[in-house]
């Protein structure tokens, strides 16, 4: 099974389990939205419970605020992650205080927003932005990023059950070309929690969503040429982030090497770094180190050469163990 | 005729016509008049006596409070205050015309319409003093009140954000066929923000029973209104909209009371949003922070705080023999007392304790969280006269 029909078939089950459910946003209504996900959930499901809202994000999060503070669970799409940030202040200043601010009155937990994010695609500027460390900023979000359609099935539905509002980001790379074994029924996996996906003693390397599998190349290529054993872990939640799966590789390896697509100036990654180096310190064999996209809005030319692909990460991984 | 295509309504001319501003005429909704009796023409709406005066003494109360609570903040009990004064009959006039279980999404300024609903004087000062009684744990400034028992969304300072949300909300209410609606309260120079338009369109569009209540009061803090918008007032969005759409005197609670009543009926029936711009002037400050005598005239605000809502609403009641004004008079004293009493009381009350700052982030604080707090305390044991109000 592909990611968009993993993604389908969550939202499928999740309609069918909640009986006011709903989905919302730009085109998911009959046509399924630009990528297919909501594909046929209308017509499943009802105008009334999966439609489209006129163009407007700030207006689309605004609404299901609202509409999950009465305690349906709703999926918010926003078209593109390059397109939220209309909904920058409701999404930081309702949606993750609402708890808060209420003392518990009334809360937004119920809230999904969906949003394919990253490059790859030929998307230029504005279809290719990862903008998940604007939002890690903010306390009272959830983000989590899936690797693979079993992992994107599995993390959507705990996202729509988490009684917390959760920013779902979709690599749209992936949509098509990831595939996996997925099971039809409901499953879940956890939030918060890392995946070692590959267990290793010379270097440990954490990315998330798209970049997983770009460290999964890079660290056979390590193997195969220099027989370098590397633990990949995939972070998958990105906050609440599991710091101890992290630390512990480290301390177990002596070596990190980030890797994300967003730029690297204030990316996840420095908050990664800074936490490791605090606990890791002593552990340490090299300094830690960091695979991300320039410090340049995301060019469309030259996408191949601002993404941190599999050969700057080998590179990177041979400049850890010279250290 | 409808164009489909456009959703526009297909009428061909060959004449250049522009449609000039002046072309939507917008009459204001006004029953009663400034000595209390209701105009010749105008319907009085449905109301009982038990009704009629809790209206009064609810707009009683809100004054007075107001007045004392001002008084606090300048001898420096409380940090901040926003009173409700020359809105009170707007505010509680359209909180009387809704159903106790509908929903109500405020700005800040209307205390009198939770008042109305049923919040106590000791809840008003839980929340003013930020004591361990506030249902908001002392998180927010004073004035931002919310309870989920009486269906009023705890304040959010950002302003218009609520717009949408009502939207929403509204819209989860027909979603479920539940027999209640939302009404949004928001001033006009929050209807300046993006979250205004969206909010309504989306309303729109989605058909959510949902009541936008605007009090156009004048000011956005010092920013008086014609440097706000150009059109006429607020009411001349909702058409553009979509929205059917009422104008009200804001000081004639009677009509106020009656446009809501006909805004629920409409929002109810029709599954359809509904606009209230309700005419009023801004009697008070922005808030403890500003001071209107930079900004305007003592003697415009004379000109417009004269026509009183509240002592036109009490001749209105008199005549009608529904209140006794020696009796209001002992209650206006005891409602001073019971105030200065329970400021007493407030603020003699703790602070939350301080576990509570990482509680409500999220459904459970995290690890992270509990060891940010486990730091925190530690770091407090080395300077506990410092930090004394800690427990």
């Amino acid at each position: 099974m592909n990611m968009l029909n993993a993604l389908n078939n969550a939202l499928d089950l999740a309609m069918s389990k909640h009986p006011h459910m709903c989905i919302l946003g730009e085109d998911v209504g009959f046509f399924g939205g630009v990528f297919r996900i909501t594909k046929d959930l209308q017509k499943k499901y009802g105008e009334d419970r999966v439609f489209n809202t006129p163009l407007t994000e700030q207006g689309i999060i605004g609404f299901a605020n609202g509409l999950a503070a009465t305690g349906i669970p709703v999926i918010a799409e926003i078209q593109f992650a390059d397109y939220m940030f209309p909904a920058f202040d409701q999404l930081v200043n309702e949606t993750a205080k609402y708890r808060y601010r209420t003392g518990g009155e009334f809360n937004v937990g119920a809230l999904t927003v969906r949003s394919p994010y990253g490059g790859g695609i030929a998307g230029g500027l504005y279809h290719s932005q990862s903008p998940e460390a604007y939002y890690a900023h903010t306390p009272g979000l959830k983000i989590v990023i899936p690797r693979d359609p079993y992992q994107a099935k599995g993390l959507l539905l705990s996202a729509i059950s988490d009684p917390n509002p959760v920013l779902f980001f979709e690599p749209k790379k992936l949509y098509r070309t990831s595939k996996s074994d997925v099971l039809d029924t409901y499953y879940s996996l956890p939030l918060g929690v890392a995946d070692i996906i590959q267990t290793g003693t010379d270097i440990t390397i954490v990315a998330w969503g798209a970049q997983v599998e770009v460290i999964q190349k890079a660290a056979k290529m390590a193997l195969e040429q220099d027989n370098i054993s590397i633990e990949l872990i995939d972070l998958r939640s990105i906050l609440p982030w599991d710091i101890q799966t992290v630390t512990d590789s480290v301390k177990k390896t002596g070596r990190l090497i980030i890797n994300h697509e967003a730029p690297i100036t204030n990316g996840f990654g420095s908050e990664i770094a800074a936490t490791v180096q605090l606990e890791c310190f002593l552990s340490l064999e090299a300094p830690i180190m960091r695979v991300c996209g320039l410090d340049i809005p995301f060019p469309f030319c030259h996408e191949k050469e601002y993404l941190p692909d599999h050969l700057k990460t080998y590179e990177m991984i041979k400049r850890s163990m010279r250290y | 005729m409808k164009n489909t295509i456009n959703h526009t309504t297909h009428i061909i001319t060959h004449t250049l016509k522009p449609i000039t501003t002046d072309a939507l005429s917008i009459e204001t909704l006004s029953l009663l008049k400034t000595n209390g009796s209701l105009y010749p023409e105008a319907v009085c709406p449905t109301i009982d006596q038990k009704t009629a005066v809790k209206i009064y003494h609810t707009m009683q109360f809100i004054r007075l409070l107001d007045d004392r609570m001002q008084a606090c903040q300048r001898q420096g009990r409380i940090s901040f205050y926003m009173q409700c004064l020359g809105e009170e009959a707007a505010v509680t006039g359209s909180a009387a015309g809704l159903h106790q279980q509908d929903m109500i999404f405020a700005q800040y300024r209307e205390q009198a319409a939770l008042h109305y609903r049923g919040f106590t004087l000791q809840q008003f000062m839980n929340q003013l003093f930020s004591n361990q009684l506030d249902l908001g744990k002392g998180r927010q400034m004073p004035v931002h009140y919310g309870s989920a028992d009486l269906n009023y969304m705890t304040i959010s300072s950002p302003l218009a954000t609520q717009i949408p949300q009502a939207s929403g909300y509204a819209y989860g209410q027909r979603l479920r066929k539940d027999p209640y609606c939302t009404l949004c309260y928001f001033g006009e120079g929050a209807a300046s923000e993006g979250d205004f338009h969206a909010g309504l369109n989306m309303a729109a569009v989605h058909q959510a029973p949902v009541i936008f209540f605007c009090r156009n009061n004048g000011y956005a803090i010092s920013t008086p209104t014609y440097e706000q918008f150009i059109g006429d007032g607020i009411a001349s969005r909702g058409i553009g909209y979509g929205i059917d759409t009422l104008r009200v005197d804001g000081n004639d609670v009677l009509a106020v009371y009656a446009a809501t009543q006909y805004a629920r009926n409409h929002a109810m029936t029709q599954h359809k949003p509904f606009l209230i711009e309700a005419i009023n002037y801004r009697s008070a400050a922005h808030s403890t922070s500003d001071d209107p005598i930079g900004y305007r005239t003592k003697e415009e605000e004379k000109k417009f705080s004269t026509n009183n809502a509240f002592y036109r609403y009490e001749t209105f009641l008199i005549q009608k023999n529904w209140i006794d004004l020696k009796e209001e008079i002992e209650r206006t004293e005891q409602i001073k007392q019971d105030i200065l009493t329970d400021v007493k009381r407030a603020e003699k009350i703790e602070k939350p304790i301080i576990d509570q700052m990482i509680e409500d982030v999220y459904d459970k604080p995290t690890t992270q969280l509990f060891n940010q707090l486990d730091d925190l305390k530690k770091h407090i044991q080395h300077y506990p006269e410092l930090y004394s109000h800690v427990h």
